[in-house]
């Protein structure tokens, strides 16, 4: 058990500079899960707590020891690698009690910690077979096992569910969460997915061109994203967001898009913007909703659209229309039947905007 | 007849001509080695074999008896045991030190780690009977004519190449993961070679090990420069012993030859398997 700190650390590969700086405290027992997009730099940072990249500037400590200089085998970390890796000439009892093996344990003693952690991931019947006759979840399974055997300070899981398909991704997602639970010890989770990231984390970092782009829990991101980029990264849909320049209209302060379209900026952001000002506004699909199947907010901006594309997904419906020339989606939770080319009324929630900064993308 | 059925003879067909091609220079080696000389040398050719002995095997082995050319033994277990000793360590320190080579180029970046590749696999486009004589010159200057260390030298220079290029395709299979693994196992770099590649990379590193084995067993052109007496002669070189001023003792050299192609035979069926994997998993580089 453990915490994490990384302290200035920067990553380069040949003159690319991977990792920029960051700076991150991760709790003892906390799942943190790293997120961005691929390049953002996060398997980098993963890989240089687990020792595997060379730290090129700053500290990495796991506890209170310094790791800069440690081989990964002396980190106490255990690593959960996206093709399992396995490895393919041992049976899963073998691969399991490999490093208790090397670590020179005795046959009794390895013998209980691998029927223990089989145990935990319901593995025992397949601890006599191969890796290769085993399916994708079961051997991610044994990926964890093999991970969770050696009791280590960290875990550390580098999008352990890319290779699966959706089913089992969800399955395995809820296993995982379950066993964090089951070991509680601190996890460092690698992933692009953002679904994942909002699921399993205590806490996300968002990471995008080497440096973090937000820290926070889950719900955090959600409500209260930094920049534009965590706001369109997180959630799903994306959401909605359209340039505009903020103009004056009736001494009171409106957004106007490219296309001409004019929303009042919000009472709130009023102070927080100027004339003139270029500015990016999202709002997310559940915040703008046909009026004729849904509540009409208190604070409401109304326009009328056609249908592009509706998908029911029972639940909910996601419906395409045309802001102006930008197509944003919009979510009802009524179980109408709306179809391609219907006009509807739509009510934007003007509280639940986002206003940011075009240039520097943070939020206002 | 449908055209499929054609194909298919068609097919067979070259295929079993293919075959007769390739095995009867092999098959009449062996024949001659168990005829009399009187047939051999017959003219017109005497293509089904009246009689068959093994007279050549024993006068090979025990010296002259009657009804053979009454030559003394030729020294054959001194050669077989030069082609053991020379074939074995040049197969066992090529493969260690190209399978650390390979390994290298498959795990590890340096600069110009292409070019000295390439420079490494041009080394073999070099005829080796062209580099008999500065072979020659430069091992009678240090005195290694004529000795196991020789030309276990040069069988190493020969076979470290191509282990190289075939252990690095396979290594380069083994997805990098696996060894990161092992050392966040607890493994040292070294240790998660030795528990998890090298074991997963046996078949490529078995096929390196047999064509070594091979080029070392059947190599004649440089070695018969090299070795000058029962000291270092290989059974190869030593098929020249049937050949005098004026006559060639063709069943006994061919009787020979059967005594060589055999331990090859041996070898080449007890690593067939990994022989096969080897050659369509590693030779294809990524």
């Amino acid at each position: 058990m453990a915490k994490v700190s990384l302290q200035g650390v920067s990553k380069f590969y040949g003159k690319v500079q991977a990792v920029k700086k960051i700076d991150l405290e991760i709790i003892d027992k906390e799942f943190l899960v790293l997120v961005g997009p691929s390049g953002c730099g996060k398997s980098s940072s993963l890989r240089m707590i687990a020792g595997l990249e060379e730290i090129d500037e700053g500290i990495i400590k796991i506890g209170d020891k310094e790791m800069n200089n440690l081989e990964p085998r002396e980190r106490n970390v255990s690593m959960v690698f996206q093709n399992y890796a396995l490895y393919p000439h041992m049976t899963v009892e073998e691969n399991l009690g490999f490093s208790l093996k090397i670590a020179g344990l005795g046959k009794k003693e390895i013998e209980e910690r691998v029927h223990e952690a089989a145990g935990i991931l319901d593995i025992t019947e397949f601890l006599q077979r191969k890796p290769s006759q085993l399916s994708g979840g079961q051997r991610q399974r044994v990926a964890m096992g093999r991970a969770i055997v050696r009791r280590p300070d960290v875990f550390l899981f580098d999008e352990p569910l890319s290779n699966l398909d959706a089913k089992l991704r969800n399955q395995m997602r809820t296993e995982i969460k379950r066993l964090h639970q089951k070991v509680s010890t601190t996890i460092v989770y690698v992933t692009h997915d953002q679904v994942e990231a909002m699921t399993l984390a205590d806490r996300i970092v968002i990471m995008k061109d080497g440096i973090i782009e937000q820290t926070g829990t889950p719900l955090d991101l959600f409500e209260r994203p930094a920049t534009k980029f965590v706001a369109t990264f997180i959630g799903s849909p994306s959401m909605n967001m359209i340039k505009a320049t903020v103009v004056n209209q009736n001494n009171q302060l409106s957004m106007k898009t490219n296309d001409g379209i004019i929303v009042p900026v919000p009472k709130d952001k009023q102070n927080s913007v100027n004339e003139y000002q270029k500015i990016s506004f999202g709002f997310r699909a559940e915040d703008i909703v046909p009026l004729q199947f849904g509540q009409k907010p208190s604070n409401a901006w109304e326009m009328q659209s056609s249908v592009n594309i509706a998908e029911p997904l029972g639940t909910e419906t996601l419906i395409f229309t045309n802001f102006g020339e930008i197509e944003i989606v919009s979510r009802m939770f009524t179980p109408e039947q709306v179809k391609s080319n219907d006009v509807l009324d739509f009510a934007l929630n003007l509280d639940r905007t986002y206003l940011f900064d075009e240039n520097s993308g943070l939020a206002i | 007849m449908n055209k499929r059925q054609i194909n298919n003879i068609l097919i067979w067909f070259s295929a079993i001509i293919l075959i007769i091609l390739i095995m009867t220079p092999g098959l009449w080696v062996v024949l001659t080695a168990f005829r009399p000389q009187v047939d051999v040398m017959a003219k017109p050719a005497v293509w089904i074999p009246r009689n068959l002995n093994l007279i050549q095997f024993e006068t090979m082995l025990f010296g002259g008896s009657e009804g053979s050319m009454g030559r003394s033994p030729i020294p054959v277990l001194s050669y077989l045991r030069n082609s053991l000793i020379i074939s074995f360590t040049s197969t066992f320190i090529a493969v260690l030190v190209g399978t650390i080579g390979g390994y290298g180029f498959a795990r590890h970046n340096f600069k110009h780690k292409n070019k000295y590749f390439l420079l490494i696999m041009l080394t073999r486009t070099i005829p080796g009977i062209s580099l008999s004589l500065p072979i020659f010159i430069i091992f009678s200057k240090i005195g290694l004519i004529d000795t196991h260390i020789g030309i276990i030298l040069v069988f190493v220079a020969l076979n470290i190449p191509f282990t190289i290029w075939l252990t690095d395709g396979f290594f380069r299979q083994i997805p990098r993961a696996m060894s990161e693994v092992a050392m966040t196992d607890g493994c040292t770099k070294l240790q998660a070679f030795w528990h998890i590649e090298l074991p997963l990379s046996r078949s490529g590193i078995a096929s390196a090990g047999i064509f070594a084995f091979l080029i070392s067993w059947n190599e004649y052109a440089l070695v018969s420069n090299l070795a000058r007496s029962t000291d270092s002669k290989t059974l190869t070189v030593g098929l020249m012993d049937f050949t005098a001023q004026f006559t060639i003792n063709w069943p006994g050299m061919c009787a020979l030859a059967v005594f060589i192609i055999i331990p090859a035979l041996i070898l080449t069926f007890m690593v067939q398997k990994h022989l096969v994997t080897g050659l369509t998993f590693g030779g294809v580089k990524g």
